[in-house]
């Protein structure tokens, strides 16, 4: 568990002004929402497995902003935070997450058949598509806060669990820790391996204890479906594959998804998940579908006009650089996904991306022939 | 049952005698038949198996002495500030190991770590410290600077000298930890200390939340300035939490006395000056920390310090006086010379670059310091770096008039 948070007794010897952290020069969601009144009532708290206040926002206090992005500054230990701990996450959530109100409904939906089109991103612009969420084992904490006890039982679960898959989805576990040289390199070469966190967002919380170990990485044979074990959430569940076959990426994305599930709940285990969050994730930005789809799309003409960000904005999406979430663009290649999580379910938010994408390769086309895109500017959706 | 990963063995006994028990982590009731109890027994020893380390590629002291057998008994332990064995072996478990020294790869949470948690601690502390063991012996505690001899070494090889260590204010916890809260309060009663020194210790407190930019370059340009750790073996250890919150640099007015609040340790306390004048330095520092002492003591607080360990810091390698000697030296000879290494282990020295631990000596100038911290005093230690060091300038001039040097026979441990 991580340090100064198991000792809650010991913290209410001082007044709640006292342990109040300084938030004076910080930039972050937390920091906006938690007022020493809110401390003051919180701190009393504790989750079952003993989470507390101090354990959910240390990534926020030691990390006072990001010079991209406004960062989340909180984080979930378990299950239970998301109720304990509403006070300070409703808010959180709220300003993040578009105004979704601590009554709102999520909505899930995993038929990939109710997704229009997305089969036909022109592969001359988009050269690869990409759809990733978590899950999270109900019953164990999550990782800032699991023991190495509970890690490797969600490990072994998930490994299990893989294992039954069959088909096109038939695979293999790679377990970082016991990985040959061989096998690092091809998963380096596949861009599959995934490393120790370095960003102090996600140290400061506790993550990477105990790193490499029951940490792993599962994918098919065909190098489509792909699992990350114990990273930022139990299990990060990614589809993927060269061109602009979204359609193909999210159909599988689905039945894989779908098919672990059930995996689980043939050994009593389920996800979290609940009517209000959707799926239960480690950090609130993540919650709801916790999907991330996106391209990586040649837009070297369009991302130098100046309606570049307007465009984006009022389609709901997103650009980083093809590195991922802390990287610039290269080459006028970006990672164009979706920029909301709950209040979506996973079909209208790769709906959002196939048609946005879609938009964004014409105007592009346009750009590269001298033509005006005026007409081409979307409505807010 | 799926809460219980902490299970208290000591609760075992009244259960079997078939009483109430009040578990400390989790404040319910449970009472047990015999049966139950002994199949718990078994149960808390396949949970803790559940939790061992992989240690496999590890090389550090606690990875060297943490056996199941220990972690079984250790794990379900927490001093009465909270703090846990898995918080305290927590960075050597994340740090296998580094590439020039054998890191500890433990730390303490408070002063009693290292009773609650002396069955891995003091094998670690033998193995660190050359044999010490903390049941058997005394640590000496001597800081009459008089005691000194000669100490005024040659400035055309000693560049500076500086002596430091550490002290913890006892009541409060120690940085991996402390909460926000207690941290502010060793800043508080520290800095008030502080302002009452005089004389030449006169000086003035910086706090990193607070200095402004025309103070913090003057800091960096007098080489005093601390940042947040990036060391994975300090971060990991929980130090850095809250950075930069109740941190700061007191030092005097001549820039010759400095006390780093809240880094590592409570408190570092380091006394410098360019050239060769050890002696002064050290009557310095022996002077200030008595002052220092004086004044805490006054406001009705104290150090940590026991007859067995010496001063008690956070880690476990700088137990006793806490105390390194060093000086930045020139030795371009004999720095190149194959018995260089050999002669400063006879010598119970150690070489740095001049940036400290973790780099490489630049243009033949060497940071030559102590070895040793617990086991021997600061008059002894300070007294062994003198004489060490005048020997290392001695070897550097035979060999810049082209004479053969000696390796000195290996001085004795433990006086």
């Amino acid at each position: 568990m991580p340090f100064g948070n198991t000792h809650n007794q010991m913290k209410m010897k001082y007044s709640s002004e006292q342990e109040y952290p300084d938030l004076s020069k910080h930039n972050n969601h937390m920091a906006k929402v938690l007022t020493q009144d809110m401390y003051k009532k919180l701190r009393e708290r504790a989750t079952p497995s003993g989470f507390t206040i101090d354990g959910v926002i240390q990534t926020g206090v030691d990390n006072p902003g990001h010079p991209f992005i406004m960062t989340v500054g909180c984080v979930a230990g378990d299950e239970e935070t998301y109720e304990v701990f509403k006070d300070l996450l409703d808010p959180v959530i709220e300003d993040r997450h578009g105004g979704y109100k601590p009554t709102d409904k999520h909505k899930t939906d995993l038929n990939s058949d109710n997704l229009k089109g997305g089969d036909d991103l022109d592969p001359n612009y988009v050269l690869s598509s990409r759809v990733r969420t978590g899950r999270s084992i109900r019953g164990f904490s999550l990782p800032p806060h699991c023991s190495r006890g509970e890690r490797r039982a969600v490990e072994k679960l998930s490994i299990e669990a893989l294992a039954s898959l069959s088909g096109d989805l038939k695979g293999k576990y790679y377990a970082l820790k016991n990985m040959t040289e061989a096998e690092q390199q091809q998963l380096i070469d596949d861009h599959f391996l995934f490393d120790k966190p370095v960003s102090p967002l996600l140290l400061a919380s506790g993550m990477a204890r105990d790193w490499p170990d029951a940490r792993g990485i599962w994918h098919n044979d065909n190098k489509t479906f792909l699992v990350w074990v114990n990273e930022e959430d139990h299990l990060r569940v990614i589809s993927m594959q060269k061109g602009g076959n979204m359609k193909e990426v999210f159909t599988r994305f689905c039945t894989g998804l779908t098919k672990i599930e059930s995996l689980f709940k043939e050994r009593s285990h389920e996800f979290m998940w609940n009517e209000h969050l959707g799926y239960v994730l480690t950090c609130p930005s993540n919650l709801g579908t916790g999907l991330r789809a996106g391209v990586h799309v040649k837009l070297p003409n369009l991302s130098k006009n100046a309606k570049f960000e307007e465009v984006l904005k009022k389609l709901r999406l997103q650009k980083r650089g093809t590195g991922g979430v802390d990287t610039a663009a290269v080459g006028g290649v970006f990672d164009i996904s979706n920029a909301d999580r709950l209040g979506f379910s996973e079909v209208e938010l790769v709906q959002m991306v196939v048609d946005g994408v879609k938009l964004l390769v014409d105007m592009e086309k346009r750009l590269e022939k001298g033509q005006s895109i005026d007409d081409l500017m979307p409505a807010q959706k | 049952i799926a809460s219980t990963y902490n299970r208290d063995l000591s609760l075992i006994v009244p259960l079997l005698q078939g009483q109430k028990v009040n578990h400390r982590l989790h404040s319910c009731n449970f009472f047990l038949s015999p049966i139950a109890a002994h199949s718990h027994i078994i149960f808390h020893l396949c949970l803790c198996s559940a939790e061992f380390p992989d240690l496999r590629k590890h090389n550090n002291c606690m990875a060297s002495n943490l056996t199941p057998a220990i972690y079984a008994k250790l794990c379900d332990r927490a001093t009465p500030n909270g703090f846990t064995l898995d918080e305290a072996i927590q960075t050597g478990v994340d740090n296998p190991g580094h590439p020039f020294i054998k890191t500890v790869g433990m730390v303490a949470g408070d002063e009693e770590s290292y009773e609650v948690f002396a069955d891995l601690l003091d094998p670690v502390i033998k193995e660190r410290h050359n044999g010490y063991d903390p049941r058997a012996m005394r640590h000496p505690t001597d800081l009459e600077s008089s005691k000194i001899q000669s100490g005024h070494f040659d400035e055309r090889y000693v560049l500076s000298s500086r002596v430091r260590t550490g002290r913890s204010i006892r009541g409060l916890s120690l940085p991996p930890a402390c909460t926000r809260a207690e941290r502010r309060e060793v800043e508080r009663v520290v800095v008030d200390a502080l302002s009452g020194l005089k004389g030449d210790l006169t000086g003035k407190y910086y706090s990193l939340t607070q200095m402004t930019e025309k103070e913090q370059q003057q800091l960096i340009d007098d080489h005093f300035l601390f940042d947040k750790p990036v060391s994975p073996l300090l971060t990991c250890a929980g130090m850095a939490r809250d950075w930069p919150d109740a941190r700061g640099i007191w030092h005097n007015n001549e820039k010759t006395f400095l006390i780093w609040v809240n880094e590592e340790d409570h408190t570092r306390v380091i006394s410098m000056e360019k050239g060769g004048n050890m002696k002064r330095v050290f009557e310095r520092f022996c002077r200030g920390l008595k002052e220092v002492e004086r004044l805490i003591q006054e406001r009705g607080w104290e150090f940590m310090w026991n007859e067995r360990l010496g001063y008690i810091l956070t880690c476990p390698s700088n137990l006793g006086t806490g105390l390194r000697a060093g000086v930045h030296v020139k030795l371009p000879l004999l720095g190149k010379d194959p018995r260089f290494s050999k002669i400063l282990d006879n010598l119970r020295l150690q070489k740095r670059g001049t940036g400290g631990v973790d780099t490489a000596a630049v243009g033949g100038v060497f940071d030559i310091s102590n070895l040793d911290r617990l086991g021997q005093s600061e008059v002894q230690l300070v007294q062994t770096v003198i004489d060490g060091v005048n020997y290392l300038i001695e070897c550097e001039k035979r060999l810049e008039k082209g004479q053969d040097i000696k390796v000195p026979a290996p001085i004795k441990l433990f006086k």
